[in-house]
This record gives C-alpha cells, sequence and structure tokens, in this order.
C-alpha cells in the first residue's frame, strides 16, 4: 500500500470554557490513502466535525481548545505548523466543504469572486487567468451558464447550487484531500444525489483522497471505500466497506446499519426501521466503561461498564472494533432480511 | 426604486409635519409665549401689549397662526428672529458651518477610533486590549461632557495655556492653523463619547459576524488573517453601523450642544440655547423643523447605504 497522504495519531480535542475542561475526541488514529474515500460515520455529537476541523486547523485557538496528537501530511506535523504556515496548506493540500451550504459563503461578495479569492491568495495568477480557472470550476461542478451566475450573489441562488459553489471554492487548487463534512445533510434527496455523484465523479477526475463525513450508512455504501466508525469520541469500528456493513462487528455499527432503509425493501412494509434508542452522552457525562453500553442491546452487566474495550481486531476478514462482546456475538445487520 | 423614493418622501413629510405640530403648540402653549420678551420691558402696558400681539397676528386663534406659519415656511419664509430681525433661515445657515466642522471632525475622529477599537476588542476578546477599552469606554459613558470639557480647559488652556480655552477663531487671525488649534479640544472631547459608544457597537458588531459560517470558510481556503478580518468580516460588521451612522445625523444639533456650549463655538447648538434664553420662537421653530429635515435624511441616506453595502437588501 502507497504511503498515506494524512496520518493521523492520538488526536485528542478537548475545550475549556467555564472553568472546566471537556475531552471531546479522544486518541483517534487513522490513515486517508491517496485516491481513497475514507467515510466517517456516527450520530450526531459524537465528534465528527471537531476531528475533521481540527484536521484544518479551524477550531478555536490554544485556551480554549487543546489539540493533541499528530496529523502529519507528506512528513509535516500540521499541530506544530505556525497559522501563517497552515494558510499555506489550506487550499492546496487540503480543502474542506461544509454542512450548510446557505451559510458557509460571504452574502455580501459575487460567488465568483469568493472562487477567484480561494486561488488569488495562493497562486501568482493575473485576472484573465483568474477568471478563466473560476469560469472552468463553475463549469466542472455543473453550474450552468457560468459567465452569469458568476456575478450572482448567494442569496440569489439555491441551496444545491450554493453548495456546488462551495465545492468549486474547495477544488480550486486542487488539493490532494478533501474534507466532506456532511455536505448533503441540509439539502433535499434529489440535490442530494446530485451532489454525490458530482463529487464521486470529481474524485475519479482528479485522482484527490476524500475523508466524507456524515450521519447516514446510506450515502456511505455510495460513496467510500473504507469506514471508520465514531461514538463518543472515539473510533469503534473500522474496516473496508464490505467488512463493515455486511459483518458490522459492535453493536452501535449494526444498530446504525438498522436505521438506513434499504432500497430493495421500499414498498413492503416490515415494521417501523430499527433505531437506537437514548442518545449520545454529552462529552462531560461520559458513562464509565465502555460508553455505548447505557444504549447497547448486547449490553452486559459486570463486563460492559468496567472498562472501556481496545480497539481490536475481530471478525471475518478482520478489522478493528472496539468492544469486550465481540469475541463471543456475531452480529448481523439489524435488517428484517 | 422609485416606489422607495415616492414612499420615503410622503413619509418624511407625514413626520415633519407631526413634529411642527407639537413643536408649535408646545411652544405657543407653555407660559410665557412669544410676547413674554416685551412683556419684561419697563413701561409696557397691557394696551401696547394688545396691540403688538395684534400687528405679530398672535391674537388669532392658534390653528389659524400654525397655517399660516406652515403655509410660510413652505414657500421658504421660516420668519425672523426676535432678536436681531434676520430671517431664520439665514440665522440657522450662518451657525451651520460652525456646527458641521465641529461634528464632522469629531464624527470622523469617532468613527475611525470606534471602529478600530472596536474591532480590536472583538478580535482580542477577553485581553487586557479589550478589558481596557470595555472599562474606558463605561468612564466615558459614565461623566457627563461639559466636566471633560471644562477639566480640559482647565488643563491645557489655565494651566498648561496650550490651547485656547474657546471660541472657533482668534479675532483677526483666523488661518487655518488658527482654526485647528481651536478645534482640537472640543472635537476631541465631543469625540470621547462618540468614540465609546461607536466601539461599543462595533464590537458588538464584529462578535456577530466572527462566528458565522462563512467566515471559517474564509478561513479554510488559506487566506491570510488581514484579508479574512477586512473582507470578510469587518465588512460585513460595518453594514449596521450605517443605520447607527444615519440616526446620528440629526444629533448633529443636540449632541454638540453641551460641548458648543462649553467651549463656546457659535454652532447649532450654542444659537438653540440662545434662542431658548432670548423666547425667540421662530428660531427655535427652525431648529427643530431643520433637527426633523434631517431625520428623514438621515434615514433615507441610511437606508440607500445599508441597500448599497448588502446585496441582501432591496429598497422598496
Ligand atoms: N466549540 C466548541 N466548544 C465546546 N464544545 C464543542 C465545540 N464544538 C463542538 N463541541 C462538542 O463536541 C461534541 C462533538 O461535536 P461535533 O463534532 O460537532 O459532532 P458531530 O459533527 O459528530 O455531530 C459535541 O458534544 C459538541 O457539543
Ligand atoms: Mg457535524
Amino acid at each position: 500500500m502507497s504511503d498515506p497522504i494524512l496520518s493521523v495519531r492520538n488526536l485528542t480535542i478537548r475545550f475549556k470554557g467555564d472553568g472546566r475542561e471537556t475531552q471531546v475526541v479522544h486518541g483517534v488514529d487513522f490513515d486517508i490513502h491517496p485516491g481513497e474515500t475514507l467515510a466517517l460515520v456516527g450520530e450526531s455529537g459524537s465528534g465528527k466535525s471537531v476531528t475533521s476541523f481540527a484536521l484544518m486547523r479551524l477550531l478555536p485557538e490554544a485556551p480554549r481548545c487543546r489539540i493533541d496528537g499528530q496529523i502529519r501530511m507528506g512528513g509535516t506535523d500540521l499541530l506544530a505548523l505556525t497559522e501563517p504556515q497552515m494558510a499555506a496548506y489550506r487550499g492546496p493540500r487540503i480543502a474542506m466543504i461544509f454542512q450548510e451550504p446557505l451559510t458557509s459563503l460571504n452574502p455580501v461578495h459575487r460567488v465568483g469572486d469568493q472562487i477567484a479569492e480561494a486561488i488569488r491568495f495562493h497562486r501568482k495568477m493575473d485576472r484573465t487567468a483568474i477568471r478563466a480557472r473560476v469560469l472552468e470550476l463553475l463549469r466542472m461542478v455543473g453550474i450552468p451558464d457560468p459567465e452569469r451566475r458568476m456575478m450572482a450573489y448567494p442569496h440569489e441562488m439555491s441551496g444545491g447550487m450554493r453548495q456546488r459553489v462551495v465545492i468549486a471554492m474547495a477544488l480550486a487548487l486542487e488539493p490532494e484531500l478533501l474534507i466532506a463534512d456532511e455536505p448533503t445533510t441540509a439539502l433535499d434527496v434529489t440535490v442530494q444525489a446530485q451532489i454525490l455523484d458530482l463529487l464521486r465523479d470529481l474524485q475519479k477526475r482528479t485522482g484527490m483522497a476524500m475523508l466524507f463525513i456524515t450521519h447516514d450508512f446510506g450515502v456511505v455504501a455510495e460513496i467510500a471505500e473504507r469506514v471508520m466508525v465514531m461514538y463518543s469520541g472515539r473510533i469503534v469500528e473500522e474496516g473496508s466497506l464490505g467488512a463493515v456493513l455486511e459483518r458490522p462487528r459492535m453493536p452501535y455499527t449494526s444498530g446504525l446499519l438498522a436505521s438506513v432503509p434499504r432500497f430493495e425493501d421500499a414498498g413492503q412494509s416490515k415494521g417501523p426501521l430499527g433505531t437506537i434508542e437514548g442518545f449520545v452522552p454529552s462529552p462531560d457525562k461520559l458513562p464509565a466503561g465502555c460508553s455505548f453500553h447505557p444504549r447497547c442491546p448486547q449490553f452486559r452487566p459486570g463486563l460492559c461498564d468496567q472498562r472501556m474495550p481496545e480497539l481490536l481486531p475481530h471478525g471475518r476478514p478482520a478489522h478493528p472494533v472496539r468492544c469486550l462482546r465481540a469475541p463471543d456475538l456475531s452480529l448481523v445487520p439489524e435488517v428484517p432480511a | 426604486m422609485l416606489r422607495f423614493l415616492v414612499n420615503r418622501i410622503l413619509q418624511g413629510c407625514v413626520l415633519i409635519l407631526i413634529v411642527s405640530m407639537i413643536g408649535f403648540a408646545v411652544i405657543n402653549l407653555a407660559p410665557g409665549g412669544p410676547l413674554s420678551q416685551y412683556a419684561m420691558t419697563p413701561g409696557m402696558s397691557q394696551a401696547d401689549l394688545d396691540r403688538i400681539a395684534h400687528q405679530m397676528g398672535l391674537d388669532r386663534p392658534l390653528p389659524v397662526q400654525y397655517l399660516d406659519w406652515l403655509g410660510n415656511m413652505l414657500t421658504g419664509d421660516w420668519g425672523r428672529s426676535y432678536r436681531d430681525q434676520s430671517p431664520v433661515l439665514d440665522v440657522v445657515w450662518r451657525h451651520l458651518g460652525a456646527t458641521l466642522l465641529l461634528m464632522g471632525t469629531s464624527t470622523a475622529i469617532a468613527i475611525a477610533l470606534g471602529t478600530m477599537v472596536g474591532v480590536l476588542g472583538a478580535l482580542k476578546r477577553y485581553s487586557i486590549f479589550d478589558y481596557m477599552a470595555t472599562v474606558g469606554a463605561m468612564i466615558a459613558l459614565s461623566i457627563p461632557t461639559f466636566w471633560f470639557g471644562l477639566v480640559a480647559i482647565f488643563i491645557f488652556s489655565l494651566e498648561l495655556g496650550w490651547l485656547p480655552a474657546g471660541s472657533m477663531y482668534t479675532v483677526g487671525d483666523q488661518s487655518l492653523g488658527d482654526y485647528l488649534i481651536h478645534l482640537i479640544m472640543p472635537s476631541l472631547v465631543l469625540a470621547l463619547v462618540n468614540v465609546a459608544i461607536w466601539s461599543r457597537y462595533m464590537r458588538t458588531a464584529t462578535l456577530d459576524v466572527m462566528h458565522q459560517d462563512f467566515v471559517r470558510t474564509a478561513r479554510a481556503k488559506g487566506l491570510p488573517r488581514w484579508r479574512i478580518v477586512s473582507a470578510h468580516i469587518v465588512r460585513n460588521a460595518l453594514i449596521p453601523m450605517i443605520t447607527l451612522a444615519g440616526l446620528q445625523l440629526p444629533t448633529i444639533i443636540g449632541g454638540a450642544l453641551v460641548t458648543e456650549t462649553v467651549f463656546t463655538w457659535p454652532g447649532l447648538g450654542r444659537l438653540f440655547i440662545d434662542s431658548l434664553g432670548y423666547n425667540d420662537y421662530p428660531v427655535i421653530m427652525g431648529l427643530l423643523m431643520f433637527s426633523a429635515i434631517l431625520t428623514v435624511i438621515g434615514n433615507f441616506l441610511a437606508d440607500i447605504g445599508v441597500a448599497f453595502a448588502d446585496p441582501r437588501i432591496r429598497l422598496g
């Protein structure tokens, strides 16, 4: 396997406020390889956005937020860079698109200028060259009539179109890695499918790697090759799409899978979709033992509430799972089959 | 756009009309009244007073007097000052320049300094600078302007002798340098409170914008910090400040009142105080109307400015 383009080791994130410190990410490790799509999945509040913002160094500054561990990119630890050095990475090396297309663009600048701005501060290009590149990007992300649309203000565009603009902005400098933080969550279903298609297509064309964040396993199957499942700031299961989707070993993963409507089932009502009862615990009130045990259907008292399980290989094919019961459970996705 | 203009002009006329009615009623019904200036004159009999009242048309019913005054005003005749019989518009005009000079200078200082202090305070929230700016603003706002003015005169004119204690120029000099020397103290004293107000509003506006998603997007583009602050944060934070600036326009009369009095500055504020002292009703009414017109114009300009600065706003 080729060297990873991004390598995260023991990433730990704490927020400080009101005189106390809350740890929201607990020692996360992962690699992203050139050209691959890695999905990061988990319910809202599990720490996906915080993790991805840390990769871009977009979290609040030092006393309010402490990030430990390593984020290596081509031999450089991004966490050790000064802010101006980091700014040089944002755009050409690592770029990001966000969950909220409606608020991610500056309302007072034309969208064409906002894309041009992403180029202007990294490359010495003259106005005509930048303009040509902006038009090319707008065409690439499927915005019709780009000469006219580049003059539009964000409020004159739909959510889907705005997300395309954000994507064009992120791709302007052909980054090696694109982080997509729930890029379709705020869009309606048909637009969601279009944006997913677009991202898949762009990735094929540019060869960039992608960290795709979502809470929806249905989307994962569409786009990812590898999956990481996150719960309460920890990776709880990780593996190839096949391993995690077909043979999950962590009850949280199978619970998430059970809540995805399956295409084949459409129309034949087979009872309500499975859901995981309860909520993601607040990071400052994590239960003892496995963080998931209060919600876990496989919970065994005296075991799961005693210690935090480690991430160890289980299953076939063997892949990392954080569950004390993994050796004696064989989970199928809890979907009525 | 046309509808906006028509709308605004109509609204403005209604506002000015209402202000004029209230003003006219208050002035004429208040104890004293236009005749009180003559009543003190020794040897003035009631018959004399009645004759003067008749000459001035003051014996007619109030609504008739009002309509008469309104008709004249609309044709540009705002009446004559009781003090020297010169037309009210001339009197206002004579004092306007001095006020504009003082207010213009101090507003420019206040906006430039207030914006900077507000933005820096927000960017470095809870820093020593922010803390000092907050405390400084509280002090500036809680100490009355006349006190600052008098202390400044005491220190810089009486004790140190660096700056003139008042008035706009030295009789017989009137060079640019002379005007500037006279301008320093009153404009700074007047600016002090406005810097405090402006910086507080600017700090809040900046904090509002700083945490919006598009600022994060700008950072994700790898822009240098100065660019994020100028093109994204400050650019958006200034939009609500345009409205504030528009609201401040009519305060050029009242705003400088105290400062002009303390520094014997020959502007509209002084004119107002003097006219009250002389019961110079036509001038008082004139200043009231002038203030109402400035309010309308200030609002109008602010709306146009906001529409200009924010593409989401349509005039209409
Ligand atoms: N700026 C912040 N300060 C304090 N806590 C935060 C901050 N941002 C996120 N959190 C907390 O971190 C946890 C993870 O949030 P997030 O990464 O947004 O979850 P996800 O993206 O998986 O829905 C949440 O409990 C959230 O309240
Ligand atoms: Mg999120």
